[in-house]
């Protein structure tokens, strides 16, 4: 059976239609040099067992590196619970329901998972989540545009110390929306972002200022403080968190005097494996205020007409179903299976438990620097606290010290010198719960052979 | 469905109203018409005192449940005065669109002439409803996406 529905005769009439002789044609806008040619170099196709055989093969001869690396996605232990439920034919779709009132189920985890972000971040509402973190970064940006009356301007204050590929993606999504990103330095000696930073932009207008907890170099904010600078000079604070973080961590809604007013980061870590860049998804809460400005889908629990307890989507005229190009997005969806994951994850884990889980972080991460720093020319390269990543000062360039330990079964962490050439010699790396005493000692070990 | 539409005011096609004040200023709301195509509504998204609109400028939104849409301001000026009533009671544009339904006061030096008349209006209104029937309209938005 043939899964391509157009027969040749279709493929006439429709570029007949269109005045175009062939299909090559409709390529002719992009430029020769840029067209791959034909694939001369593919190898000749397989069947599916010859991919099997040749996936195992490759799979087998990969070492499975002891994983110190973060820098925005996070190896966590996940209950074996959350993925076997995750896996059952009601729950394994991970599109966007669109008679979704008839999927009772699907709306019931969305609200619970949305209650959840709600507790986590002390904000008012959640949505029903978004693509991955630095999408709703994005998004949250455009929102503080539309929401923030009082600034007249579509500048966004925004700290080097935010995670670059956020910074990237965020610029990426809003530049052509005339919203323009202003870069706040960090602190040299500290890696944060101090308030006397922004002194320099006191006076002009910005509609929010973003402030990471914790930032790209696992550095804690003054985020009272900052929030409290944003709210004085009539900007919108948008908190971008690690949602594991908050379970120690003082949450946005309780920053500074008034709370953050939006709050957005990647769930990832709550119940997402570590694959190769995704599927993860991101997570964006505001204050009740803002709700309207809030893109994506949001669940209400509501009664029946016999005043029974019902789930359903609300809030739909924000949506681009209804408000077509004038929706609050029409780029986003939710990712109804990571998030099915990261409600059951949160909900067999429960509040104590996250929080042991982050503070055994912490304190494998502080363990680790504390002997990695023993290396001789190893040291830390900012003075002030982290949550479970830190970035170290390094003797010898951090790629080829990352190739040495790679070799030694260690994937050592992140070499940020390509985003941050500043910085010289560093090397980002993280402790999860999923490391023991011996794991963080054998690093420090091969990281004294790497680096001699 | 017929609606009301007084003869002593001014109109647009995208359905807003304009009713000339003694001291000058221009009242501007949406019209029976608009309001019966949104059903009821439970949020308005009033502009800013202050504000500088150019005609057709988007400066409001009125949302029902099933739908969200712009109000467009008929003529330029500077908004002056905005019904706060609306922030807690939508419904008033449902019950009485031309009076306790009005949204914003504009202080302008344009004239209404070149808008609608009622005369005028009554016909973009009845041409709205015949298209209206099955499109996925305003009223009845069609799933897409």
């Amino acid at each position: 059976m043939p899964f391509v529905p157009h027969t040749p005769a279709d493929i006439q009439a429709m570029l007949a239609a269109i005045g175009a002789s062939n299909l090559e044609a409709l390529f002719d806008e992009i430029p020769p040099t840029l067209r791959i040619g034909n694939l001369s170099t593919l190898p000749e196709a397989l069947n599916e067992l010859q991919v099997s055989r040749l996936l195992e093969a490759r799979a087998a001869d990969y070492p499975r590196p002891s994983c110190f690396l973060g820098a925005g996605a996070y190896e966590h232990h996940i209950p074996a619970a959350v993925w076997e439920i995750v896996g059952r034919g009601e729950f394994y779709s991970a599109y966007t329901p669109y008679q979704p009132e008839a999927s009772q189920g699907t709306l019931q985890v969305l609200y619970e998972y949305q209650s959840m972000m709600a507790g986590l971040t002390a904000m008012a509402v959640s949505n029903a989540s978004l693509y991955d973190g630095a999408s709703a970064l994005a998004e949250a940006l455009l929102m503080a545009v539309r929401a923030n009356r009082k600034s007249k301007s579509k500048r966004i204050l925004i700290p080097r110390a935010l995670h670059p590929l956020y910074r990237r993606t965020a610029h990426a999504i809003v530049h052509n929306q005339g919203v323009e990103l202003v870069e706040v330095p960090y602190d040299p000696a500290g890696g944060h972002t101090p308030v006397e930073a922004l002194a320099a932009y006191a006076g002009q207008d910005f509609a929010a200022l973003v402030i990471p907890q914790p930032n790209f170099f696992g550095v804690l904010e003054e985020v009272d403080a900052l929030t409290d600078w944003a709210h004085r000079h009539q900007a919108l604070a948008v908190a971008v968190v690690n949602p594991t973080a908050l379970a120690i961590l003082k949450p946005p809604g309780e920053w500074g005097e008034s709370g953050a007013d939006i709050v957005c980061g990647d769930g990832q870590p709550l119940g997402s494996p570590l694959a190769s860049g995704g599927p993860y998804f991101g997570f964006l809460c505001c204050r009740q205020e803002w709700v309207r400005q809030m893109p994506g889908r949001l669940v209400g629990r509501t009664v029946d007409l016999d005043g029974k307890t019902g789930f359903t989507l609300t809030l739909q005229a924000r949506e681009q179903h209804i408000r077509r190009s004038k929706a609050t997005s029409n780029i986003c969806t939710n990712q109804g299976l990571m998030v099915t994951a990261a409600t059951l994850y949160l909900a067999l884990l429960g509040p104590q438990a996250l929080e042991q889980v982050a503070a055994t972080c912490h304190a494998n991460t502080r363990t680790l620097v504390e002997q990695l720093t023993q290396v001789p020319g190893v040291s830390r390269a900012f003075d002030r606290p982290v949550f479970h990543e830190a970035l170290l000062r390094l003797p010898r360039p951090a790629s080829e010290v990352l190739e040495g330990l790679l070799a030694r079964g260690i994937l050592g962490g992140f070499d940020p010198s390509g985003d941050y050439p500043e910085l010289g010699n560093t090397l980002l790396v993280c402790a999860t719960e999923t490391k023991d005493a011996q794991d963080l000692q054998r690093y420090a070990t091969l990281l004294a052979e790497a680096v001699a | 469905m017929s609606s009301i539409i007084p003869a002593d005011l001014r109109y647009t096609e995208s359905h807003e109203w304009a009713r000339a004040s003694d001291d000058g200023t221009v009242v501007v709301g949406i019209t029976d018409h608009a309001q019966h195509l949104l059903g009821d509504l439970v949020f308005v998204e009033i502009p800013e005192i202050g504000r500088v609109v150019s005609a057709a400028e988007s400066c409001a939104v009125v949302e029902s449940v099933k739908a969200a849409s712009d109000v467009y301001s008929p003529l330029e000026g500077v908004v002056v005065e905005v019904n706060e009533a609306l922030a807690d009671n939508p419904e008033l544009i449902n019950q009485d669109p031309y009076g306790e339904g009005w949204i914003f006061r504009l202080r302008t030096t344009a004239t209404l002439d070149a808008l609608l008349d009622a005369v005028a209006y009554e016909a973009v209104a009845a041409a709205d409803e015949e298209e209206d029937e099955g499109t996925g309209s305003l009223a009845n938005p069609k799933l897409v996406g």
